[in-house]
C-alpha cells in the first residue's frame, strides 16, 4: 500500500534547468522523510510539486491517498505547508495571521479564533500575540508560520528547509516543536541542507542531487556508507607525514589519505573519543608534534563525496542561481517555459 | 469553499493592513485634494465651459471630472498591493490552502473600493469647501447625486481589475505603481473631466467622447446638475448613466477573466 505521501517519476524543468529529474518517493504514515541536499538539487521543486503550487511536467503523486493532480482542492485540505521563507502577513498581528488561515481553511471565525489562541499558547507566542509580525524576531516569524501550517492539525506535513538561517536556540526550540507534532502521528516531509537535522528527526532519510534521489536510507545507513567518523590530524612537521601514517593506519579501518600541502591527514575510524585518546597517546609515545586533532562525523559534504564523489560545497556555488531563480520567479517562469 | 465568504477574509486582511500603513491612504487623499484646488484656482479664471467663462461654472464643472480621476487612481494601489503579494511568501500559504483561487484578487480589489469610496466621502467635502453646489445648473436630489458617487464606485471597482493584472505582470510593486498610472494620464485627459471636449481638434473629439472616462463624468454632471453637460450626439453622450453602467461591466468581465486566469496559472 502507498505511504502517506507517494510520488513516482516526478519531472519538472525550467527553461533549460531540469529541476526534478524522475523523483520517486515513499513516506509511510506517520513516519518523517528528510529530503537532504544542497541547494538547487530540488527539494523545494519537489515539496511545491508535492503540495500543488507547481504542476510538475511528468509523474505521478499522491498525497493522503489523494492524486495531487486530479484533486489539488482535497489535497490542500489534508495538507500543512512550512515554508523557507515565514509565509505570514508582516501588518498583520500573530493572532490576525493565525485567524485568517483558519478561515480560509474554511472554519468558521469563532472557531479560526479559539484555535488561533490554542496555537500562539502552544508556540510560545500568547505574549506577542497582538504585536504585528514585523516586529517578530526570526524564531518567532517561523513558529507563527509553522503554527499557521497547523491551523487544521492537517494528518500531512511539509515543511521545506525549517530552520535555515536561525541561530542554535532557535533551531533547538523548532525542532522540539516539530518532534511533538510527529510523536502525535503526523507524516511529515521535511526538507534540509543539514544532515544534523536530518538526523534529529526524520527516520528515513532521501539524498537529492540533480533533480533526482540519489540514495535513501535511515542516517545510520548513510552513514555506513559514508565511512562514518574519522581522525583527522594536521602534523607539525612535514617530515613526520610518513610515521604519522603509519600510526594511523593502526587505527583506522581503511587507508589514511595525505593532504602534503595543509599537513592534514584523515583515516575512516570505529571507537569514538576512546580511539581518538589513544591515537594522541601514541603520536606523543613517537614524538610527533601535532597542530591539530579531532574527530570528525560526517557532514552532508562527506556524504555527498562518497554518494557523488563531488562536495555539496562545489555544487551549491553552481546551482544556487537555479534554485534561487526558481523560488523567487516561482510560477513567471513556468509560464515563460510552456 | 465559497468565493465570497473567502473575499471578504482577504478584504478584511487588506483593510487592517491599510490601517497600519495609514501614509499610503493619506498620500492617496493629498493628490486629489490639490488637484481640486489647483485646477479651481489656476485654471478657474481661464476656462471656457459652454460660452461661460466665470470661475464659479468652471469649479462645478471640473468637480465629476477630478472625482472620476481620483477613483480611477486606485489601480495603482491595486496593482502594487496584488504585485507586492505575489513575490512574498504569503502567496505559497494562500495557494496552499483550500481557498477560491480568485480571492486574494477579489478580496484586495474589495479592500480597494472601501479606501476609494473614503476617499470621494473626504474629497466631496473638500468640493463643497471650495464651491461646489450640486444642483448648480440642473435641479437635482439626493437620490440622483448617490446615483452619481455609485457610478464613480462602479467605475473605481472597475479599473482596479485593470490594476490587479498589471500587478500580476510585473516584477515588483513600483513597477506596478508607475505602470498604474502612466495610461491614466491620457485616458483621463483626453476627455471631458477638465475641458469642454467639444471644443477640442475634430480628431481628438471622438475619440474623448467615446473615451469609457468621459461617460461616468458626464452621467455624473448629469446627476449632479453640474453646468457642461455636452451636448454631443454621440451615443455614451447622450446615454451617459447607461453608458457608464455598460462600460464599467464590460471592463469587469474582460479585466476580472484576464486577472484570474493569470492567477491561477502562476499558481502551476
Amino acid at each position: 500500500m502507498p505511504g502517506a505521501i507517494h510520488a513516482e517519476g516526478l519531472v519538472k524543468t525550467f527553461g533549460d534547468v531540469r529541476a526534478l529529474d524522475g523523483v520517486d518517493l515513499d513516506v509511510p504514515e506517520g513516519t518523517v522523510l528528510g529530503l537532504l541536499g544542497p541547494n538547487g538539487a530540488g527539494k523545494t521543486t519537489t515539496v511545491r510539486c508535492l503540495t500543488t503550487l507547481l504542476r510538475p511536467d511528468r509523474g505521478t503523486a499522491t498525497v493522503a491517498g489523494i492524486d495531487v493532480l486530479k484533486h489539488p482542492d482535497a489535497v490542500r485540505r489534508s495538507v500543512g505547508l512550512s515554508g523557507q521563507f515565514a509565509a505570514v502577513d508582516e501588518y498583520l498581528t500573530g493572532r490576525e495571521n493565525l485567524q485568517m488561515v483558519g478561515q480560509l481553511y474554511q472554519m468558521r471565525a469563532k472557531a479560526a479564533k479559539a484555535r488561533a489562541s490554542e496555537l500562539l499558547e502552544q508556540f510560545n507566542l500568547a505574549d506577542a500575540a497582538d504585536r504585528t509580525a514585523k516586529t517578530y524576531s526570526g524564531g518567532m516569524r517561523r513558529r507563527l508560520d509553522l503554527a499557521a501550517a497547523l491551523v487544521v492539525s492537517p494528518p500531512v506535513m511539509f515543511m521545506d528547509e525549517p530552520t535555515t538561517g536561525l541561530d542554535p536556540r532557535n533551531r533547538q526550540q523548532l525542532w522540539d516543536v516539530i518532534k511533538q507534532l510527529v510523536s502525535g502521528g503526523t507524516t511529515l516531509l521535511l526538507t534540509t541542507q543539514y544532515l544534523e537535522e536530518a538526523d534529529h528527526l526524520a527516520h528515513d532519510i532521501a539524498v537529492v542531487d540533480h533533480g533526482r534521489v540519489i540514495a535513501r536510507g535511515t542516517s545510520d545507513q548513510l552513514k555506513a556508507r559514508t565511512g562514518g567518523e574519522r581522525v583527522e590530524v594536521v602534523v607539525h612537521d612535514r617530515e613526520h607525514i610518513p610515521t604519522a601514517v603509519e600510526v594511523l593506519n593502526g587505527f583506522g579501518k581503511g587507508e589514511t589519505t595525505v593532504e602534503q600541502h595543509t599537513r592534514q591527514l584523515t583515516v575512516p575510524v570505529t571507537g569514538g573519543a576512546k580511539l581518538l585518546a589513544e591515537v594522541i597517546r601514541e603520536l606523543d609515545t613517537r614524538g610527533i608534534e601535532i597542530d591539530d586533532i579531532g574527530l570528525r562525523r560526517p557532514t552532508l559534504d562527506d556524504v555527498f563525496l562518497s554518494l557523488t564523489g563531488h562536495t555539496a560545497e562545489v555544487k551549491d556555488e553552481a546551482e544556487t542561481n537555479g534554485e534561487a531563480a526558481d523560488a523567487k520567479g516561482r510560477g513567471r517562469r513556468k509560464e515563460s517555459a510552456k | 469553499m465559497s468565493t465570497m465568504s473567502d473575499s471578504l477574509v482577504i478584504a478584511r486582511r487588506n483593510l487592517i493592513r491599510m490601517s497600519r500603513i495609514p501614509e499610503m491612504v493619506i498620500f492617496g487623499l493629498i493628490q486629489p485634494i490639490m488637484f481640486v484646488v489647483l485646477f479651481t484656482y489656476v485654471f478657474g479664471g481661464s476656462m471656457n465651459i459652454g460660452g461661460s467663462t466665470d470661475p464659479d461654472v468652471y469649479k462645478n464643472f471640473l468637480m465629476a471630472g477630478i472625482f472620476a480621476q481620483t477613483v480611477t487612481f486606485a489601480t495603482a494601489g491595486a496593482g502594487a498591493g496584488i504585485a507586492d503579494d505575489m513575490h512574498k511568501g504569503l502567496i505559497d500559504r494562500f495557494r496552499s490552502l483550500p481557498m477560491a483561487r480568485g480571492a486574494v484578487l477579489t478580496g484586495r480589489t474589495m479592500a480597494d473600493l472601501v479606501q476609494t469610496a473614503l476617499t470621494l466621502l473626504v474629497l466631496a467635502a473638500v468640493a463643497l469647501v471650495v464651491g461646489w453646489r450640486p444642483g448648480f445648473a440642473e435641479p437635482t436630489n439626493f437620490g440622483k447625486i448617490m446615483a452619481g458617487f455609485g457610478l464613480l464606485l462602479l467605475l473605481g471597482y472597475a479599473f482596479t481589475w485593470i490594476g490587479a493584472l498589471i500587478g500580476l505582470s510585473v516584477r515588483t510593486p513600483e513597477a506596478a505603481t508607475s505602470g498604474g498610472l502612466i495610461w491614466l494620464f491620457p485616458v483621463t485627459f483626453i476627455s471631458n473631466a477638465f475641458v469642454d471636449s467639444s471644443q477640442m481638434a475634430s480628431w481628438l473629439q471622438p475619440i474623448a467622447e467615446w473615451n469609457p472616462f468621459s461617460a461616468t463624468v458626464q452621467a455624473c454632471r448629469t446627476l449632479f446638475g453640474d453646468p457642461g453637460v455636452s451636448p454631443s450626439d454621440a451615443w455614451p453622450m447622450a446615454h451617459p448613466v447607461w453608458a457608464s453602467i455598460i462600460y464599467s461591466v464590460v471592463i469587469i468581465a474582460i479585466f476580472r477573466t484576464l486577472a484570474v486566469r493569470k492567477y491561477r496559472r502562476a499558481a502551476g
